[in-house]
């Protein structure tokens, strides 16, 4: 095994141990209370008696390390457990919801990675110009905005006053993929307004940091064009910030989700989370959550290993 | 000292909430919670907001969310500073195991998407406003933790500190009188992205239904209220949102100039 294939079989033993001690922390965070899952389905009226009932089926008797450990076993094999509120098993229900959320959050990546970067080279090139005072004024303004305040603007003047979309983005499996596009047309621009000023952001950084190394004053004394030296000598060396940068900001896009989603009532994970943190469904929540945790430390590794990969200093550390 | 003009809008508005908030019992002009007119009346003469979904007064809503919204920001953040600044400043003296168990205790909340994390605890515990401080500021203070490490780490290596130890002073002596003060500047130009952080992240819980319960009003809570107003074209969602990102925005002027301001003292590129 080379070095490299080293390097990246310990990250990601690493991202699966970080894993594992997060489904620890989901659990644990679902226990602090003394009051317990039987008492929730049953409500503050029930008996004792059919309280120890429920308790006995649910296996609620049993130590909480015993109880972890049987959840992650069936998490493992892809029982995700059975729903509370309606006693039907989570899995199915979830699969369906996880893909319109991927659908969404697709899409949106698709629209705000070339754009931002696009951006961040704008910005570059015109450093302390207008254009790029234009986009680091409004990159400051959109941090500061929560997302429902972009997302109900957009459908109060997009959705209600001039009827260019639907204000509720609803999708099934009967629609065709134009129809589902245009379903989801201000959701994305939401979720691409989010992340697109951090990204762009991040990326300005990264550009100027590369920069100002010596090889690009070399690259401008020999008298080559500025284009020429920010896209042909800069950005393949910034090309790993970039990539880490765009990685962590898909990962906070699958959060803004959870919000967006309530926004446009869109039937997907982040909607079946909340809504089931509200009817105190504790497996599902456990279930959603460690999906979503899941998913931002998976983008979070994808970011370590571009960047192991595409720089050789740190194939060989010292 | 010429203060930006960014740096003077922003205080001023900064200013002007805080004041609000203060106060807001002898400003609003009816009760919090007194229903006064009809459903989502468009602005007039007697209500100049309009009024809200079930008829409550939008300004007197308004005026009294923006203070339950800065009032459990400002203790959520006092929390995360309190505790993280602590932490991180006891981890960098001491070092050792300690260091150890503590970053990587950090590393591992922070490993899971904060509003995720929030919604985990909030399916068990009752959500009250003790609980949600609670919750905010113990979830944010891993941020400051981190950031209070690094400075800390920095400031512990400096001879005076070697002096002082030498001179044979404690561990809190060398924590408050040492490293406090030294550290103090990064620390306040961090407090107001943390308190932004913290009025958004409670606006969110609350417009998903998880943060401030009816009928108390907050500014995300009363984007909840009057959102199905929104596709009838009435617009009393927007108010509360559109002062959250004012708020937000004020607070992040005050905290660009605090920052380029301290590194310009440090000698630092600034701008």
């Amino acid at each position: 095994m080379g070095p490299l294939a080293r390097l990246l079989a310990r990250r990601i033993a690493l991202g699966l141990l970080l894993l594992l001690a997060v489904s620890v922390l989901i659990f644990a965070g679902t226990q602090i209370l003394p009051g317990d899952v039987a008492q929730s389905i049953l409500g503050q009226s029930a008996t004792p008696q059919a309280l120890a009932n429920l308790r006995e089926e649910l296996g609620l008797n049993d130590p909480a390390w015993l109880r972890y450990l049987r959840w992650l076993g069936g998490v493992l094999s892809g029982d995700l457990g059975t729903a509370l509120s309606n006693g039907q098993a989570i899995g199915p229900q979830i699969a369906q919801r996880l893909g319109n959320t991927l659908f969404l959050a697709f899409w949106a990546a698709a629209v705000a990675v070339p754009l931002a970067i696009l951006l961040g080279l704008l910005a570059v090139r015109y450093r302390n110009r207008w254009p790029d005072r234009l986009i680091s004024g409004v990159t400051l303004a959109s941090i500061s905005l929560p997302e429902f305040f972009i997302g109900y603007v957009l459908i109060f003047f997009f959705g209600v006053k001039l009827r260019w979309f639907p204000s509720v983005a609803t999708v099934h499996d009967g629609m065709s993929l134009w129809e589902k596009l245009e379903a989801i047309a201000l959701p994305v621009t939401v979720l691409t307004l989010v992340v697109l000023a951090h990204m762009m952001r991040m990326t300005r950084a990264a550009i100027l940091n590369v920069m100002q190394s010596a090889y690009i004053e070399t690259a401008e004394l020999k008298g080559l064009s500025q284009f020429r030296v920010v896209f042909r000598h800069a950005f393949p060396n910034a090309i790993a910030p970039i990539v880490n940068v765009v990685m962590i900001n898909l990962a906070y896009l699958v959060v803004g989700v959870v919000v967006v989603e309530v926004i446009f009532v869109y039937p997907g994970m982040g909607q079946y989370l909340v809504d089931h943190v509200a009817k105190r469904d504790v497996p599902v929540v456990q279930a959603t959550g460690l999906i979503f945790a899941a998913v931002y430390i998976g983008l979070n590794l994808v970011a370590d290993i571009v960047a192991i990969v595409s720089n050789p200093r740190l194939r060989h550390p010292k | 000292m010429r203060i930006p003009v960014s740096a003077l809008i922003g205080l001023f508005f900064t200013g002007l909430f805080f004041l609000m908030a203060i106060f807001a019992p002898w400003i609003a002009p009816y009760g919090m919670a007194e229903v006064v007119g009809d459903v989502w009346e468009p602005a007039s003469e007697r209500f100049w907001l309009g009024t809200d979904n079930i008829g409550r007064d939008l300004l007197t809503r308004m005026i009294w969310g923006g203070r339950t919204t800065i009032f459990i920001a400002s203790l959520a953040t006092f929390l995360a500073f309190t505790l993280g600044a602590l932490l991180g400043f006891t981890a960098a003296v001491v070092g050792g195991w300690v260091d150890q168990a503590m970053s990587r205790i950090v590393d591992l909340i922070m490993s899971i998407p904060t509003l995720i994390f929030a919604l985990v605890v909030l399916s068990v515990m009752p959500v009250t406003t003790p609980v949600l401080i609670l919750v905010m500021g113990l979830l944010d203070s891993t941020r400051v933790y981190r950031l209070s490490r690094a400075v800390a780490v920095d400031i512990n290596v400096m001879d005076f500190v070697e002096a002082a130890r030498l001179r044979g002073e404690g561990r809190g002596w060398i924590i408050f009188r040492e490293i406090l003060p030294n550290a103090l500047s990064p620390l306040v130009a961090e407090l107001g992205l943390r308190f932004i952080f913290a009025v958004l992240f409670l606006s969110t819980l609350s417009f998903l239904g998880l943060g401030v319960q009816p009928p108390a009003s907050d500014w995300g809570g009363m984007v909840k209220e009057n959102k199905e107003g929104i596709v009838f074209g009435i617009g009393a969602a927007l108010w509360p949102a559109a002062a959250i990102a004012a708020l937000a925005i004020s607070v992040n002027l005050v905290a660009d100039w605090i920052l380029n301001r301290t590194s310009d003292l440090k000698g630092g590129r600034g701008g």
